[in-house]
């Protein structure tokens, strides 16, 4: 009997544990992340009106999203009617790797934006790439919002 | 580097040693030894005293050996008030029984001299429960070199007493770091093996990363962003002139030396490929060693310069391979659960150190060099990039803080543990630290 009972009451506690730490995660990721790809715009800024500067990527990933997809078709509309600006992609991974991977990481993230803005007709002559690993993080928490903000590649005016 | 004499006072009868350090297992009964200071006459003293500062050099120079050897983990220093016997006696003459009594099993006293405007230190080493002596030693030295003789002292005992080199007459190169995390400055630092004699390599204005040690001269190379180029540097520290490394058409990172010194081995990232390079310092010229889609980096060769241990994700994540060192026989090592980074060769030869990470957990761990025996010797937050002391009986690292709610609260600090994996400790800086490297043994 008084097993049972005390059965029952660890299974309420698992329960609520369960129902508060969904709560905890869903609240974190609500309109921030999908998966674990930034979808947030608080650390974005604009190369012009309507053109977003950065995409990001899932942890350990380069490979560009639908969304990223659609933030580098404009900054290519942007980059043709702006023949003169030469830019830089600027690549960045987490803090959760090490240090020289991430540089590897870096610049091969910076390096699949490049690709695409090429495949829209974006000449390579007026793209460099830098990588900076996890050397420079645009938000010091040391939590999964915070690292999927890091995961970027940045176009940068050159000049 | 300034030269130090040595001199061999009395050959040691090695077999008869009664005292033995195992240095393989964890030690949690550190040897009891006693470091008398060393004794200095008052004339020596004085002259010491102008040229360095220091009053009494004799008790600087055994407190260099106590801290040494309390570091280690493989000995107890025991209390100076306890001594019965003062120092110029007991390094003519030890009264055993006066030391047995304080429990001491060994015994260092020495002298300190003035001689002809240097720094003459004799030092002895004597077993107390044989009533023997184990070792004799003078060395004749510039006086600011002074806790290098320390150093060397304690190389000696060490080696003496556990029958393998020492790694105190060494040093440290790092990257010191300050400021905010996102906006971090970094700066080359080099000390001594103990933390003392910080000195500032670079100014800062540039982000530097990786500095490793040449091990067989006073080179460093690392990664600098000198004019927002992320390039393999090669820098000589006793005269400050560096130099880039190849002519890259693009990021070169992940330096190391080999074995030999003769070449730098690195990676050089392009078109979002990572592929492992070595350069010749003597004829320029430069090789590719490894040629795959993936990224291929951290690259170590083994003591032999036969082969080489590196990181590559060419399995779809971060593992571990080694290859021959012309590339061929790619071969990969480690197959545990989790990300494994950072290979790096013993200089022993039978092992490699990592960087794995697993379920949000950074380990430091060893294998061998065919992949088995793993062992973990550290689990933290974050913590990466181990580097062997010369004798591959210690491994440094640095360790990251994690942030607060606000992003505060970031530090990054070195940190030092035996290949026992005991002995963890925090290794002090006068400010942040990451990037590690130790150099060779600076004297023999």
């Amino acid at each position: 009997m008084k097993l049972n009972k005390i059965l029952k009451n660890t299974l309420l506690v698992i329960v609520a544990c369960f129902a508060l730490s969904a709560c905890a995660t869903s609240k974190k990721s609500t309109g921030q992340m999908q998966g674990d790809v930034y979808t947030g715009t608080d650390t974005v800024e604009y190369l012009a009106s309507g053109v977003p500067d950065r995409v990001f990527f899932a942890t350990n990933e380069s490979v560009l999203t639908t969304a990223s997809r659609e933030t580098l078709r404009k900054q290519a509309a942007w980059l043709r009617k702006n023949s003169d600006v030469t830019i830089v992609l600027e690549g960045h991974a987490d803090e959760r790797g090490t240090r020289e991977y991430n540089l590897a990481l870096g610049e091969r993230r910076a390096n699949a934006a490049k690709d695409y803005l090429m495949t829209y007709g974006i000449s390579s002559d007026r793209i460099s790439v830098l990588s900076y690993g996890k050397e420079r993080p645009v938000d010091s928490g040391s939590n999964p919002l915070a690292w999927s903000k890091n995961r970027r590649s940045v176009t940068v005016k050159a000049n | 580097m300034l030269r130090i004499l040595i001199f061999i006072l009395v050959l040691p009868f090695k077999a008869f040693a009664l005292i033995e350090v195992d240095i393989t297992r964890g030690n949690l009964n550190p040897l009891p030894i006693a470091v008398s200071p060393l004794s200095i006459d008052e004339k020596s003293k004085k002259n010491f005293e102008k040229i360095l500062k220091k009053k009494d050099i004799g008790s600087e120079i055994s407190i260099v050996v106590e801290n040494n050897l309390k570091t280690s983990g493989l000995f107890n220093p025991l209390n100076k008030d306890a001594f019965l016997q003062a120092p110029d006696i007991a390094n003519l003459k030890p009264r055993f029984e006066d030391w047995n009594l304080i429990k001491a099993q060994a015994l260092i006293t020495g002298k300190v001299n003035y001689v002809d405007e240097k720094l003459r230190v004799e030092f002895r080493l004597w077993d107390v429960l044989a009533g023997k002596e184990m070792m004799a030693l003078a060395f004749t030295t510039v006086p600011n070199n002074w806790r290098r003789v320390g150093h060397i002292i304690t190389d000696k005992v060490y080696e003496r007493l556990t029958g393998e080199k020492g790694y105190f007459d060494t040093r440290i190169i790092y990257v010191a770091e300050e400021g905010p995390k996102t906006k971090r400055i970094k700066k080359l630092a080099i000390m001594d093996q103990d933390g003392s004699n910080n000195k500032f390599l670079t100014l800062g204005n540039e982000l530097v990363l990786t500095p490793r040690f040449n091990p067989t001269s006073q080179m460093v190379t690392y990664l600098s962003y000198f004019r927002n180029l992320p390039r393999v540097y090669l820098l000589d520290i006793e005269t400050g002139m560096q130099e880039v490394v190849g002519d890259f058409p693009g990021m070169t990172f992940a330096p190391r030396f080999s074995p030999d010194g003769k070449k730098i081995i690195m990676s050089f990232a392009r078109d979002g490929n990572s592929d492992i390079y070595t350069m010749d310092l003597e004829n320029r010229i430069v090789e590719k060693i490894t040629n795959h889609p993936s990224i291929d980096t951290s690259p170590s060769y083994s003591p032999d310069g036969k082969f080489i241990c590196f990181n590559s994700d060419r399995s779809g994540y971060q593992q571990i391979y080694i290859m021959k060192s012309d590339g061929s026989n790619v071969k990969r090592i480690s197959f545990g659960k989790g990300l494994y980074g950072t290979p790096v060769w013993s200089p022993r030869g039978d092992l490699i150190a990592f960087t794995k990470l697993h379920k949000g957990k950074f380990y430091i761990g060893v294998m061998r060099t065919d992949g088995s025996g793993e062992r973990l010797l550290t689990e933290n937050f974050y913590q990466e990039a181990p580097s062997w002391s010369p004798n591959g009986r210690v491994l440094i690292f640095y360790r990251e803080t994690k942030t607060d709610d606000k992003g505060e609260g970031f530090s990054a600090k070195l940190w030092s543990i035996d290949l026992t994996g005991y002995n963890e400790r925090l290794v002090d800086t006068p400010t942040d630290a990451s990037d590690p490297s130790w150099s060779s043994l600076l004297s023999n």
